[in-house]
This record gives C-alpha cells, sequence and structure tokens, in this order.
C-alpha cells in the first residue's frame, strides 16, 4: 500500500486538527490560570499573576501533590511486580483457567470504577475492618494499575518468543540468571511505558479514590475536588493542571527515547 | 453532584434513616464522660493539643491560602495545636466520632442528634464559654442542639435557601417560588434547582402555601400523600430545568453565562456573581436553610481545650472569619463588626430567620408530632428524587 | 562448542532451587501466579463478591445498620423499575456514542502516526497525546464546561457556519467523556497499527490491490482486536462515570449517579449493589463478546 500524496496531506491535516481540538479545553485552562475572574469566567475579564504566585505558596497542592505522588509510586511499584508475574505465568505456560485468570486481571479497570470503589470501600471497612488512609488507596490503585503493566509486558514477551531464554538456559544458565540477564533486559521498556501509564492512571484517579481514602488522605485530585468550591481557589487548580501537563512531559519523553534507541539497536 | 453537596452541606446527606427522636425517647438518659452531672462546672489546664473533625472550609490553618487562617491565631493564644480533618458526609462524621480520636465536632441539625443519641457527644456547659451570651437567642436550645433543655453544643452559622433570579429576564422582581414551579414554564431550559432530595422539601414549602388542603406543617414531616404531591410539583418542573447544581461553582458560572435565569440559591453564590445582572428573594412562601452546631466528644481526651476552641470560634473575630469564608450568616451581632456582608446574610433579622425551614432528615416518625400516620423516610426522599430526575 | 567451555555452576542453595525450577514447570508457574492471585482474588474477588451479596440484603430503617435478612426485593426493584430501564438504556446509549467517536477519532490519528509520521514526529506525537492525560479530570470536564457554555469558544466557532452550542445535556456529556478517554482509545489503536508490517502492505499494494481494498482486507483484520481493546477503555470507563455527567449534564443522571447517591446520599448499600449489577452484567457480556476477537490480549 502506498499512500498518495493527496492521501498523506489529508491524513495529516485530520490529524492536526484533531491535536488541536485536543488542546483546545487545555489551552481554556492555561488562559484561566491567568485570569482575574476566580469563576473560571468565559471571556477572562483580565490578567493577572496572582494565581501563579499564590499556587507555589499553597502548602495545601503541594502536599496533596507529595501524598499522590507516594501513592502512584508504591502502587506503581506493586503492579509493576505483580503485572510482571502474570504476565510471565500466562504467557510463558498454559494451563487450565488461562482465560479466567487474563479476565480476572483485566476485570478491575473493565468494571466502573464506581463499583470497583464501593465494593473496595465496603470489603475494607465491613470485612477487614481497616480504617481507610493512604494505605487502603495504594491497595486500590495497585488493584486497577497492574493491568496496563501486564498488557505492555505480555505484548513485549509475546514479540521476544522463548529463543533467546532457551539459548540462555541450555548455555547453562539458571533460572534467575536467565531472567537477570536475558529477559529483563529485554522488557525494560515495555515496563517503562506500563510503569508510566499505571503512574498516570493512579495519579488522576477520583472515583475509586474517593470511597477509599477515608477523610483525613487528600490525594491531588481530591484537593483539587475540594478547592474547587473553596472560594477564590478555581484558578489555582488550573495552576496546578497546567503545571501538571508540562512537567509530565519529561517522563514521557524519556520513556519515548528509551524505546527509541531499543528499537534502533534492532 | 452529591459528592459536593456532601461537601458543603451536611444535613442533607443524612441518609441514614436515623430515627434519633425516636432512640431518643427509648434511651432516656446518654452517657457521658464526667459523671453524673454530664457538664463540667469549671475547666482546668490546657492539654496542648485538641483533635476536631469538621467540614472542609471551617477550621483553616492557611494551608489552603495563606490569608484564610483562624487556627493559628487560637494556637497562640491557647497553646492547644489544632489537628483537624475534614469529612465528606453527616454519615462519616458519625463514624469517626465512634473511634473517639476526635475532641470537637462541627455537626449539622440531623448528625447532631444522632450524636447525642449515641451518646459520642457530651452536654455542654454554656456558662464555661463566654462568647455564648452573644449568640443570638434565636440559635440557642434549638431542636438540633438541645436535648430535653440540655445544650449539647453551640450555634456555628446559618443560612437560608433563596430565589435567585437574573434581573434582565425578570424586570418586575418574583415574590414567589411560583417561578420555578407552576409558571415554571416560561423559563424553560433555564431553570435551575439544588441536586438533592432534600430539595424536596423546598416543593413541600411552596406546597404549604398553595395547597393548604394537603396538610403539611412541616416540609420534613411528609406522609405518602404528601410527598406524592411534592414528587408530582417537582417533575412537572423537571421539564423546565436546565441543570441541577449543588457546588457552587456551577450555579455562579451557568448565571454568568445566563445557562441559567432562576431557581436556588445560597447568598454566597450571589455575592459571587460577577455579572452584577442578578438579585435574590425570600419568597413569600418561605424557605429551607441550615444551622450547624460544635459539639464536644464524650471521650474528649483533651477537654478544656475543646471548650477553648468552642468559644473561641465562637468569638466575633474568628466567627467572623470562618462563617465568611463559608458564606453564612454568622452566630452573633458583635461578628459582624468583622465582616462587611452581615446585611446581605440578614443576619441577627429574626424575622428573616423565622421563615427558614431548618434542614433536619426526614424520618419515619413525623417530625411535626403526627403519630396517626407514618412519615416518608430520608431513604424514600432519595428514591422519589431519583423518579424526578428521571 | 565443547560443552566443558561452560564453567560448571557452584552447587549453591539458589542454584539448586533453580535447577529445581527449570525443571518443574508447575511449581515454577505455581510461584509466579500465587502472588498475584492472592492480591486479584483477596482484594478483588472478595471484595465484589461481598458487594454482590450486600444486594440480598436490606437496611434497617431504623438503626441505618444492614440487616443480613435475604430477600430479592433490591434485585426486583432494578428489574422491573421503570426508572432504572430508562437510565440504564441511556448509560449504554452514551457509552456505545463515546466510543463509537473515540474510535473514528482516534483511527485516522492513529494510523497517522504508525504510518505516516517520521520517526521523530512519531515520538512527539506519542507525547502529545499523552500530555493531556496529565491534565486532571476534573479540570478537563470544567474547562468543556466553559467551552460549551452560552457564549463560549464552542458556540464562537460554529456560530460562522450557523451552528450553536448544545448547551448542557447528553450531546455535551457525549463531547466530554469522548475528549477524557481518547487518549485510551489512540493508544492501542497505535501499538496495533505499529504490528502490522509495512512489508505486508507494500505486498498487498504490489498484488495490485488498491488502498481501500488493503485497509479492508489486510488492515482491518489485524487491527481489529486493537480496536476491541481500546474500545473496552472508553466504554467502560463511561458507564461507571457520574462526575462529567454532573459536570456538563445539565438535567440528566446516568447509571453512576444512581449508585452514587444510594451510598453516598441514602446509605442504601444493598440497592446501590442491586444496581451495580447492571454495569457488571454489561461488561461481562462486553467481555466476553469482546475475547472471541482475541481483544484481551491486545489491551
Amino acid at each position: 500500500m502506498r499512500l498518495s500524496r493527496i492521501a498523506r496531506v489529508t491524513l495529516g491535516t485530520v490529524a492536526g486538527v484533531i491535536l488541536a481540538l485536543v488542546y483546545l479545553p487545555l489551552m481554556v485552562v492555561l488562559v484561566n490560570s491567568f485570569s482575574t475572574s476566580t469563576n473560571l469566567t468565559w471571556p477572562p475579564p483580565g490578567f493577572t499573576l496572582e494565581w501563579w504566585g499564590r499556587a507555589f505558596r499553597n502548602a495545601g497542592a503541594l502536599e496533596a501533590i507529595a501524598t499522590s505522588t507516594q501513592v502512584a509510586v508504591v502502587a506503581t511499584a506493586i503492579s509493576l511486580l505483580l503485572g510482571t508475574l502474570v504476565s510471565l505465568a500466562l504467557q510463558r505456560h498454559s494451563f487450565f483457567g488461562r482465560d479466567a485468570v487474563s479476565l480476572l486481571v483485566i476485570l478491575p479497570i473493565a468494571l466502573p470504577g464506581i463499583v470497583t470503589g464501593i465494593a473496595l470501600n465496603n470489603a475494607f471497612r465491613t470485612i477487614l475492618d481497616v480504617r481507610l488512609g493512604l494505605l487502603t488507596i495504594i491497595v486500590a490503585h495497585a488493584t486497577f494499575c497492574i493491568v496496563t503493566v501486564f498488557n505492555n509486558v505480555v505484548a513485549r514477551l509475546r514479540r521476544m518468543g522463548t529463543s533467546l531464554e532457551e539459548a540462555s538456559a541450555d548455555l547453562g544458565a539458571g533460572v534467575w540468571t536467565t531472567f537477570r540477564l536475558v529477559t529483563f533486559p529485554q522488557l525494560r521498556s515495555a515496563l517503562l511505558a506500563g510503569g508510566l501509564l499505571a503512574f498516570a492512571l493512579s495519579f488522576d484517579e477520583i472515583i475509586v479514590t474517593t470511597f477509599t481514602a477515608g477523610s483525613g488522605v487528600t490525594t491531588l485530585p481530591i484537593w483539587i475536588l475540594d478547592n474547587l468550591f473553596r472560594p477564590n481557589q478555581a484558578p489555582i487548580v488550573n495552576v496546578i493542571a497546567v503545571v501538571l501537563v508540562l512537567v509530565s512531559i519529561v517522563p514521557i519523553y524519556f520513556a519515548q527515547r528509551l524505546a527509541g534507541a531499543e528499537q534502533l539497536q534492532k | 453532584m452529591h459528592l459536593y453537596t456532601a461537601r458543603r452541606r451536611p444535613a442533607i446527606l443524612a441518609g441514614l434513616a436515623i430515627a434519633s427522636v425516636a432512640l431518643l425517647t427509648a434511651c432516656g438518659t446518654t452517657s457521658t464522660p464526667s459523671g453524673s452531672g454530664g457538664a463540667p462546672d469549671k475547666l482546668g489546664t490546657m492539654e496542648g493539643s485538641v483533635s476536631i473533625l469538621a467540614w472542609p472550609g471551617y477550621v483553616e490553618d492557611g494551608s489552603n491560602d495563606p490569608t484564610v487562617d483562624w487556627v493559628t491565631a487560637f494556637e497562640d493564644q491557647t497553646g492547644c495545636k489544632v489537628t483537624s480533618k475534614s469529612y465528606g458526609t453527616s454519615d462519616e462524621a458519625f463514624t469517626l466520632m465512634k473511634t473517639g480520636d476526635y475532641d470537637v465536632v462541627a455537626a449539622s441539625g440531623d448528625a447532631s442528634l444522632r450524636l447525642v443519641a449515641a451518646g459520642d457527644v457530651a452536654p455542654v456547659n454554656t456558662d464555661l464559654l463566654k462568647n455564648y451570651a452573644g449568640i443570638f437567642d434565636f440559635l440557642k436550645m434549638q431542636s438540633w442542639n438541645s436535648v430535653d433543655g440540655v445544650s449539647y453544643g453551640i450555634p456555628h452559622g446559618y443560612g437560608a435557601n433563596l430565589l435567585m433570579y437574573n434581573t434582565d429576564t425578570f424586570t418586575t422582581p418574583p415574590t414567589s417560588w411560583d417561578v420555578v414551579f407552576d409558571k415554571g414554564s416560561a423559563y424553560a431550559g433555564k431553570v435551575t434547582a439544588y441536586d438533592s432530595p432534600i430539595y424536596i422539601a423546598d416543593a413541600a414549602v411552596y406546597l404549604m402555601a398553595h395547597s393548604p388542603e394537603l396538610g403539611i406543617k412541616n416540609p420534613y414531616a411528609l406522609d405518602t400523600t404528601q410527598l406524592a404531591a411534592a414528587v408530582d410539583l417537582l417533575k412537572g418542573q423537571r421539564a423546565n430545568v436546565g441543570e441541577y447544581w449543588s457546588d457552587y461553582l456551577k450555579e455562579i458560572q451557568a448565571f454568568e453565562t445566563g445557562d441559567s435565569v432562576v431557581g436556588t440559591t445560597w447568598q454566597v453564590i450571589q455575592n459571587s456573581v460577577t455579572t452584577g445582572n442578578t438579585d435574590v428573594v425570600l419568597p413569600e412562601e418561605g424557605t429551607t436553610g441550615w444551622s450547624d452546631t460544635w459539639m464536644i466528644s464524650s471521650q474528649a481526651k483533651s477537654p478544656n481545650c475543646a471548650y477553648a476552641w468552642l468559644d473561641y470560634i465562637a468569638s466575633p473575630e474568628a466567627n467572623a472569619q470562618a462563617t465568611a469564608y463559608f458564606g453564612e450568616a454568622p452566630s452573633s451581632q458583635a461578628a459582624c463588626d468583622f465582616r462587611d456582608d452581615c446585611e446581605s446574610y440578614h443576619a441577627g433579622d429574626e424575622a428573616y430567620a423565622s421563615q427558614i425551614w431548618y434542614w433536619s432528615t426526614p424520618i419515619a416518625k413525623c417530625l411535626d408530632g403526627r403519630t396517626d400516620v407514618e412519615c416518608t423516610d430520608y431513604s424514600a426522599w432519595t428514591t422519589a428524587w431519583q423518579e424526578i430526575k428521571g | 562448542m565443547p560443552r566443558a567451555v561452560v564453567p560448571r555452576p557452584r552447587e549453591t542453595t539458589a542454584r539448586k532451587l533453580s535447577v529445581f525450577l527449570s525443571k518443574h514447570a508447575r511449581v515454577r508457574l505455581a510461584l509466579l501466579l500465587s502472588a498475584p492471585l492472592f492480591w486479584l482474588g483477596l482484594v478483588y474477588i472478595a471484595a465484589l463478591a461481598a458487594l454482590l451479596v450486600t444486594a440480598l440484603w436490606t437496611v434497617d430503617s431504623f438503626t441505618g445498620k444492614i440487616s443480613q435478612t435475604w430477600t430479592l426485593d433490591n434485585i426486583v426493584t432494578v428489574l422491573s423499575g421503570s426508572l432504572y430501564q430508562a437510565v440504564t438504556l441511556r448509560t449504554v446509549g452514551v457509552a456505545l456514542l463515546v466510543t463509537l467517536i473515540d474510535v473514528l477519532v482516534a483511527l485516522p490519528i492513529a494510523f497517522y502516526m504508525a504510518k505516516v509520521a517520521s520517526p521523530r514526529a512519531q515520538r512527539l506525537l506519542v507525547i502529545a497525546v499523552l500530555m493531556p492525560l496529565w491534565a486532571s479530570y476534573l479540570v478537563k470536564a470544567y474547562a468543556w464546561r466553559s467551552v460549551l457554555s452560552q457564549g463560549g469558544i464552542f458556540e464562537w466557532l460554529v456560530k460562522p457556519f450557523g451552528g450553536e452550542s448544545p448547551g448542557y445535556g447528553l450531546p455535551a456529556t457525549i463531547i466530554t467523556l469522548s475528549y477524557l478517554w481518547l487518549p485510551y482509545v489512540i493508544l492501542p489503536i497505535y501499538a496495533g497499527l505499529e504490528r502490522v508490517p509495512n512489508s505486508l502492505l507494500e505486498a498487498s499494494s504490489d498484488l495490485g490491490a488498491k488502498t481501500g481494498r488493503t485497509l479492508r482486507s489486510i488492515m482491518l483484520p489485524m487491527l481489529w482486536p486493537a480496536i476491541i481493546a481500546g474500545s473496552i477503555f472508553s466504554f467502560s470507563l463511561s458507564l461507571g462515570d457520574y462526575i462529567t455527567v454532573n459536570i456538563v449534564g445539565g438535567a440528566n443522571q446516568l447509571l453512576g449517579n444512581l449508585v452514587f447517591t444510594n451510598v453516598g446520599a441514602a446509605n442504601n448499600l444493598p440497592l446501590a449493589a442491586a444496581i451495580a449489577l447492571i454495569p457488571i452484567a454489561i461488561m461481562i457480556v462486553y467481555l466476553t463478546a469482546a475475547r472471541r476477537t482475541g481483544a484481551l490480549d491486545n489491551l
């Protein structure tokens, strides 16, 4: 299939328009972060840097970002471990109930957040009798983050095939050595991609978090929810959103570079 | 959205069919820590810390906005270090108070009686609170903050649900709720209403005036027929509603853009609308509203600091700061010296306050004293509300 | 190569375990699976089962506590109530439309990214698609509220063409949800397209197939699982949403709102659990159908 020049240009234009539409609301967010209106009124009545100054001195917001990062890092770590284990099991072995296991991994993300949320809330409070807090959010997030790691790792394992691992074993390397020197290096970028998505998923999750957070722990989305309804705080929320988008470029960029570098090596 | 509702307006999220009144009657007395007398007679030395459970925006220490801070001054004055938690629903507050981790709680009409009934809060000796005297009399010893003549806390702030209208659309100001009910079709798609089952009480208030044959005496005590009438009224309204609101940013935006032109509101919302083409009125039928109470845990580890907090938050300056930030009337006239917007909240206006039916949770045992009929409870209201929205 | 070249490993415990494991695939499998299954089984399935059991109980209206008397009342209410049927239909309709829009929008951009753009542009495009994920969900939903308001940007954009803003309501909900989930649909489709070898497409055209034919006969069958995989995200996320519809949905409510109100406001977990059965049943049907296409391996 060779695309004609016209087809390429058309596709490029369509892609450009879509991207423009994707960024239109983000532009609104950016503009509102400089607006003098505290109610996000459009068009903005005036320009001010006040919110940017206040956002960086806002202890509540900084604390919430720290909490969210903490939750996302631990939840991502757990889901990386569990996701890799389950991918290895499903991709390198065949056994009865394999389909059921793969369904089980997908279920927490496929069922609506509110179902997952109230199920976990109910289990934590009435069955396990634990106080809702940081730990319960981490457990909940890790549960639905496993799938993003799983997807990436399973796809990579399938593409890798087993020949290298078999060669390693034939040459006398043990299970550990093979994993450490042969399997893991090939999985690295898949783990990074999966981990990044898991992190993003956890960082922005609001519905399940609402039900598992209890009252003392404020993650960033909960802070945002609270502050959209405190007087004069809405523009600060926009500042935080803009900063997050800008900061997110760094990890995404490095993940991309790593993936790109690996592709070049092949 | 009810999440927002919850964070902002306690009373309505009552949820549980608490039957506090029934429980009270059944239990007779409530357990208190300080022995037979209930409340202490005098205070001792400050414990150095106090733990507070409250709605978001009630206990601000400057961490969200450095200019919004009335906790630091308290800490400096009393040496009591404040740790605070905000809760999302009255149910959550009720559960959290059971842990005994909190010395003080800010509770709403429904939760307060439930806490008393469960023995989680202690009677409060108001003689120990020097700022109690200045509090408006019409807020003291009401059904939601006292039981059998015993005070269980001090009032915090209060407010009314008002009718807001766009002055470009309404050249003559409306005087009745009929503009959102019977005459609502003239503003089809631009009517807004509060998104909560408790809004059924607003319809009941309207019916009290316009359908006396229904015999509604208290908008929170509706039997099946009365509830059905209110639901019918609200179903008719649904056709004209552009959107239901529950967080105030949403309503401010809708009135500023013109997406909504008439509907129920809070004074703080109207104050925040910057386009200058809105006004509010307390319609002739009367209205609903809220009044919150500061209470002390029966298991308080720091009762002295707790009393100090109750006294402090009732002090004119602190009360002014907290209620101004939240957007409600303060609990005392003196607080108005520290606020320039008291007039717009009608603070201390007893005639105005008497037109407000303060939010209570509807329970099966009719709140208006009827015993020959069973009233509809909050869960029935919730089901009805969902059917109204369709 | 003579075997002697490989040095004989020391006989440590780890080594012994390793030898044992390499000989016993079943044990290896058990070790791999035990932690994830323990986690998912204990945390998730147990919680889900407990929730579903709750649907068969009632709330004592006097104490507000759940009383464990078995009854089918909640299930009957949900199945027979016209409210639940209407809301279910509305929710499924919204979720399907959101999914359709997302797939239609994702296809051209993913195709451009995977098959037309230069490697450098490709990398930048992936960043551009991923970045909006980091602007909070709530912030984006409120941004759409502003865009779609009277006198908002949407109206300003379409006015010259005689259009007008849909205002707040189901169309606004569909637009906003499509926007929120778009990256989750683009990514799997993009990954799926990358897996289609260019050589295959070239072979097709060398054999005389026109572009349309190649797309239809080669590309689509290979891409189908990836499309389904993306659709699982947009469909399930839309099915459970209750926040967006509150912000831009006008007076409408979806299934998520019904569940939320019953838990948050009415404290009626049994009824909420019974309502939650509806999206669970829908998703299970959807996933079963999706599994046939092999999509579950392509999420």
